[in-house]
């Protein structure tokens, strides 16, 4: 069973975000890494460039192929972590923490509250399997 | 770990010797000046027989369709007849200098011949020769796709792909400057609704296979292309799957304006390891005036290049295009002929489903009806993963399937057997597949007769060994 600690918000893609002050960090949930399996490349935005919401912002690639990362909401990021470029299994091992991907500035924090929550998110996960 | 040529030898070995020169020696470093001499190149200073050695070791250990069954999905391993080389290596072709062809015409006349059966086949009204592989003809069709709607005053930016599209697709939109824009499947085949909403008129072009990368013939097709078209867009076909389709069904009565043909794949040319390839591009009229010059026309019995084209979008290769691969594909449907190329096709689409059937037990096939020169199945009930099986069959002497493609298929196994190969090959193929499932054991780590056994798929990713000086650091 994957973890989904229960502090943080989540997209039907897979992504886990946190509010820090007036922004937000991003990364991908335990149970999207176990799909992908290992990780090996992650290709990160620049910071400073901004992005509408459901826009593919970072890509994910695994042995098992390709995926991207989506912008929650509308916004600019803030910065990335660059960590992953030479050690992309932090991914893996640590996808809520060590492996975040990186913080945006949102626009309006207000949309954040469609996010689901963590209970929510269990159940999305539950019909793909 | 046997030995590269660059560590064999011995300094100031050589494999050959020059007649000695007539004329006094005059030192190059001092003809061309200190900006353009550099040190010698690090070349392998070998004997004959270590080069011979060398490369034979290489053959022998090389994977080809002459050697085994090579049901790599997509890509159409099918025999290529040798004939076809027989053909390409005739000194009359071989031996003509590019600049000449129009003097000499055989040449010419067989890329006209090429352009006229292609034409035929996929009901396009002209062809270019001149792309040199698939993805090159997916840039060089969008090109022609872009230059139409600028001719027309039109700025569209966005090109609609299928989410079970080849990569290339997406990759090739991008690289000619649009944005992609994905319309996902329902049962395998393009969400008709989905993608009433992703049309407007930014849409440039839909880029299609049929039948898709699932082996299903998109049946909406007729909707599909009406949809495009209401809304001012083209519909571009990938060819890639065209092997289905010879004789029985053509891209130009389905409504697509343009598409590439992969000569090695449909037309048997050999393309393992990366070509070289073929890929000529089709167009409706609509399209023929932007067409890459020089066009090849016949006018009073003699074929000419016509570089009189204003609207043009240019070359997009050296020459005329990879000839020795039209060759072979031309002497290819000249053997074969109308009946021969429809009779291909069906032997591939009852193959694929033959095979299907002899699987259907022991894999799962989620979209299973109507499949036709290839089909996708995946092993994500079984406790072997779909690169654990590609592994073990490579033990048995066979090419592993695609794999993890198309992404909507988990732990997918593409499997395309051709029309090539004979019943009790495919029934083979089948007991190895079963027997490996079986034996998990084994399985799990294979390859285990292998020059190269299992390798460290992840290592390789995250820290590839690309180069001799890494490779010995690594050491």
């Amino acid at each position: 069973m994957s973890k989904i600690p229960s502090e943080l918000r989540y997209t039907r893609t897979h992504e886990w975000v946190k509010v820090d002050g007036d922004k937000v960090i991003v990364g991908i949930t335990d149970y999207a890494q176990s799909e992908l399996g290992d990780v090996v490349f992650v290709e990160l935005p620049s910071e400073g460039d901004d992005f509408e919401a459901g826009s593919e912002i970072a890509t994910i690639e695994s042995v098992k192929g390709v995926s991207e990362i989506y912008a929650p909401a509308d916004g600019v990021v803030v910065e990335v972590n660059e960590e992953l470029e030479n050690v992309p299994e932090l991914i893996n091992e640590d996808p809520y923490k060590d492996g975040w991907v990186y913080t945006f500035k949102v626009e309006d924090m207000s949309v954040l509250e469609d996010l689901l929550t963590a209970d929510e998110y269990e159940a999305v996960i539950k019909k793909e399997e | 770990m046997r030995k590269l040529i660059w560590d064999r030898g011995q300094k100031d070995r050589r494999g050959y010797r020059i007649a000695k020169s007539q004329t006094p020696a005059v030192s190059i470093e001092k003809l061309l000046g200190d900006d353009y001499s550099k040190d010698s190149l690090d070349l392998p200073e070998v004997s004959e027989l270590d080069v011979v050695r060398h490369f034979t070791f290489l053959a022998h250990h090389n994977f080809s369709v002459d050697s085994n069954f090579y049901p790599l999905g997509s890509c159409t391993m099918k025999y290529n007849p040798k004939i076809n080389d027989v053909a390409s290596n005739m000194a009359g072709f071989r031996d003509v200098h590019p600049l000449a062809i129009e003097a000499l015409q055989g040449s010419l006349e067989v890329m006209y011949q090429t352009q006229e059966y292609l034409c035929k086949i996929s009901g396009m009204d002209a062809v270019t020769l001149q792309p040199l592989a698939g993805a090159h003809g997916e840039l060089t069709g969008l090109m022609l796709i872009q230059a139409y709607h600028r001719d027309h005053g039109e700025n569209r930016d966005e090109v609609i792909i299928p989410d079970s599209a080849h990569g290339t697709n997406p990759a090739s939109a991008a690289m000619c400057g649009y944005k992609v824009v994905e319309v996902k499947s329902k049962d395998g085949m393009v969400d008709v609704k989905e993608l009433r909403k992703k049309v407007s008129n930014k849409t440039a072009a839909l880029m299609l296979t049929n039948p898709n990368t699932l082996g299903l013939f998109e049946k909406d097709i007729c909707e599909i292309e009406k949809i495009v078209h209401d809304a001012g867009g083209l519909i571009y076909y990938d060819g890639a799957n065209l092997n289905a389709l010879m004789g029985i069904a053509t891209p130009g009565d389905m409504g697509f304006d343009v598409m590439h043909f992969n000569l090695h794949k449909t037309f048997s040319t050999p393309h393992g390891g990366g070509g070289p390839g073929s890929g000529p591009v089709g167009v409706k009229k609509i399209l023929e005036p932007y067409l890459p010059k020089p066009v090849i026309v016949k006018k009073e019995h003699k074929v000419l290049l016509d570089y009189d084209r204003d609207r043009s979008i240019g070359k997009v290769a050296s020459f005329y295009g990879n000839f020795g691969v039209v060759l072979r594909a031309f002497v290819y449907m000249t053997v074969l002929g109308k009946k021969g190329l429809e009779d291909a096709s069906q032997m591939a689409v009852l193959n694929a489903n033959y095979l299907k059937v002899l699987l259907e037990d022991v894999l799962d096939i989620p979209y299973s009806q109507g499949a036709m020169h290839e089909f996708v199945a995946s092993s994500h009930h079984q406790e072997l993963t779909a690169l654990e099986i590609a592994k073990a069959l490579l033990d048995y002497g066979y090419h592993a399937p695609t794999v993890y493609f198309p992404l909507i298929v988990s732990e997918a196994l593409m499997i395309e057997p051709t029309e090539t190969e004979s019943p009790e090959t495919l029934e083979e193929f089948a007991k190895t597949l079963k027997e490996i499932l079986k034996n998990l054991e084994t399985s799990k780590n294979a390859p285990h007769m292998m020059f190269i056994k299992r390798t460290d798929e992840v290592k390789a990713a995250r820290h590839p060994i690309l180069t001799r000086a890494q490779m010995l650091e690594n050491k």
